[in-house]
């Protein structure tokens, strides 16, 4: 896998998602990606940029533009110092939320992308990785 | 702060979504939209989407929280203008939206709620005149 | 001894080359037809050489070193090729393995001392079984590239969205309903509904040999799409065996409209619209 371009963002409060959304959209045209590739993308990663605010107190974001010959791809990493996730498995079903919200965050954005990893650990954080590729495969 | 403009046209209310809806801009739209709808006792509210790109589960659950707070204001809500690529994404995504009805531009929007309107006023002409019919 | 190794297959390389090209002609599965005699032989030919120039390094085992750069692209480029050119994955084995007959046939006449000889023989044969493996595992790959790009072409291909009236839309969905397809399914005929205005989608799976729990999630997933789009769908071409696996699986289909036959759909789908369709009367002429 060859990294073709990355950029990293902090996020600490709402204003910070407008300009990651548009950021993200960026590398995601200059790949080529469709436009319902990249909806997916977006989708996707604004739900976890969501959760990163709300229940992990903000955090870093990595966008890397990636190749795996021949695909080329835009990866996501989401990392934060919050709580973490107590139950991961339950987390990762539709309806779950310790917040208001419908639970689907976490589990549809894992449907919405090709590649999907979390890792979370009591009192330390939680780190999410997605990976879509150009031609959504 | 950033508002999103209501307009009123008749009885009901058309709200044109063209920016980047943050968080808070999608709350204070939710909160200024029903205060409108009891305001001018609107009888429908058409939402127009045709240049949002991007609908995620918080805005999804804004939309469904529009139409059950207008259907208690009696207020009908139509979600009209959804881009394909959201609706696919929507649907992935595992969104209900239930009890938002749906349209594909603002005319046909307008229709389906003067459609509901008119079945309402005649389901009411109808109830009126079982009483009449009742025996003295 | 490595180096007399390198030095001894360097000296015999004509004799070599002459061997394996002679292995690789006598193969029964040859494919003259694919490639001819002589590009055969020059591609034999610098091979051959890149292979020599990189053992003289005297490194035999790690062949993700830089003096291997050029053999593993070069057999990378080879294969891939034959792979989309229509070989088989033991043909273009073969063209490696050949190769290794080769060598030790060489060997085998010229280093006189066992030992040796048994040392060498063991190097060189683990050394090309690793430049096999790279062979093979490209070779797969360039098939699976031809697979992807004809299965695109027949996804684009095979959905078309007609208009079969004002504001109604009739897809008749051929062959297995996969994901891929669904979404190119879906893509086509929202973007349809938007260019036409239309309110009406048929999907009409007559053309669709099975329907199994997942081919039915695919189907409600592009008419819940559709509602979206402020449009409503209706499903027909249900065959009866269809039907009855439905069932059997206990999936809900009661929330879309379900019609046995396209003409059923059409009709019902003019009631929607408040259409009437009336036979003209005859006027008698007097």
């Amino acid at each position: 896998m060859i990294v073709l371009n990355k950029e990293k963002l902090a996020i600490t409060r709402e204003q910070d998602v407008v300009f990651f959304r548009q950021r993200l959209k960026e590398f995601a045209v200059k790949i080529g990606m469709s436009v319902l590739n990249q909806t997916k993308l977006i989708t996707a990663a604004s739900e976890l940029v969501r959760n990163m605010l709300k229940y992990g107190g903000g955090g870093e974001i990595l966008i890397e533009a990636i190749t795996k010959t021949p695909h080329a791809g835009i990866r996501v990493t989401f990392a934060d110092n919050g709580p973490g996730i107590v139950d991961i498995k339950k987390a990762m079903t539709d309806g779950y939320s310790t917040g208001k919200s419908l639970g689907l965050g976490l589990p549809g954005a894992k449907r919405l992308v090709n590649e999907f990893e979390i890792e979370s650990e009591v009192g330390k954080g939680t780190t999410v990785k997605i990976i879509r590729w150009k031609n959504g495969l | 702060m950033e508002r999103i403009p209501i307009l009123k046209m008749g009885k009901f209310l058309l709200v044109t979504i063209q920016v980047d809806m943050y968080d808070r801009l999608a709350l204070t739209l939710e909160n200024d939209l029903v205060t409108m709808i009891r305001k001018v006792e609107a009888r429908g509210v058409l939402i127009d989407i045709s240049a949002v790109s991007i609908v995620d589960s918080f805005m999804g659950r804004i939309l469904g929280n529009i139409a059950s707070m207008s259907k208690i204001l009696d207020a009908e809500t139509v979600v009209v203008g959804m881009q394909p690529a959201v609706a696919i994404t929507l649907v992935e995504l595992g969104l209900p939206l239930e009890g938002v009805y749906t349209a594909l531009d603002v005319e046909k929007g307008m229709k389906l709620l003067n459609d509901k309107l008119t079945l309402e006023e005649e389901e009411a002409d109808w109830e009126t005149e079982e009483e009449d019919d009742r025996p003295e | 001894m490595k180096t007399a190794t390198s030095e001894l297959l360097q000296k015999k390389k004509k004799e070599i080359l002459e061997q394996w090209t002679k292995n690789q002609l006598a193969n029964t599965t040859l494919r003259e037809d694919l490639m001819s005699n002589e590009d055969l032989r020059q591609q034999s030919d610098e091979l051959l050489d890149s292979f020599l120039k990189a053992i003289k390094k005297g490194n035999y085992e790690n062949i993700d070193a830089k003096e291997y750069e050029p053999v593993v692209e070069m057999l990378g480029g080879i294969s891939i090729s034959r792979a989309q050119q229509g070989f088989s994955a033991r043909e273009t084995g073969l063209f490696v393995f050949s190769l290794k007959k080769a060598f030790i046939n060489v060997l085998t006449q010229e280093v006189k001392d066992n030992e040796e000889l048994v040392s060498a023989v063991i190097t060189l044969d683990n050394l090309i079984d690793e430049l096999g493996v790279i062979v093979f595992e490209t070779f797969i790959k360039g098939r699976e590239e031809v697979i992807l790009r004809q299965t695109q072409e027949i996804n684009e291909i095979s959905t078309p969205v007609i208009r079969v009236w004002d504001g109604i839309l009739a897809l008749p969905i051929i062959g297995t309903l996969d994901s891929a397809r669904t979404q190119v399914v879906m893509e086509n005929l929202l973007q349809e509904i938007v260019n036409t205005g239309s309110s009406i989608a048929i999907l009409d799976i007559s053309g669709v040999p099975a329907v199994d729990s997942l081919v039915a999630q695919h189907l409600i997933k592009t008419v819940n799409a559709t509602r979206l789009m402020g449009a409503e769908c209706v499903i027909s071409g249900i065959r009866s065996e269809i039907a009855q696996t439905i069932v059997h699986l206990g999936i809900d289909l009661s929330q879309i409209q379900t019609k046995a036959s396209l003409a059923a759909a059409l009709k019902y789908s003019f009631g929607l619209l408040q259409l009437d369709v009336k036979k003209r009367e005859r006027k008698s002429i007097a």
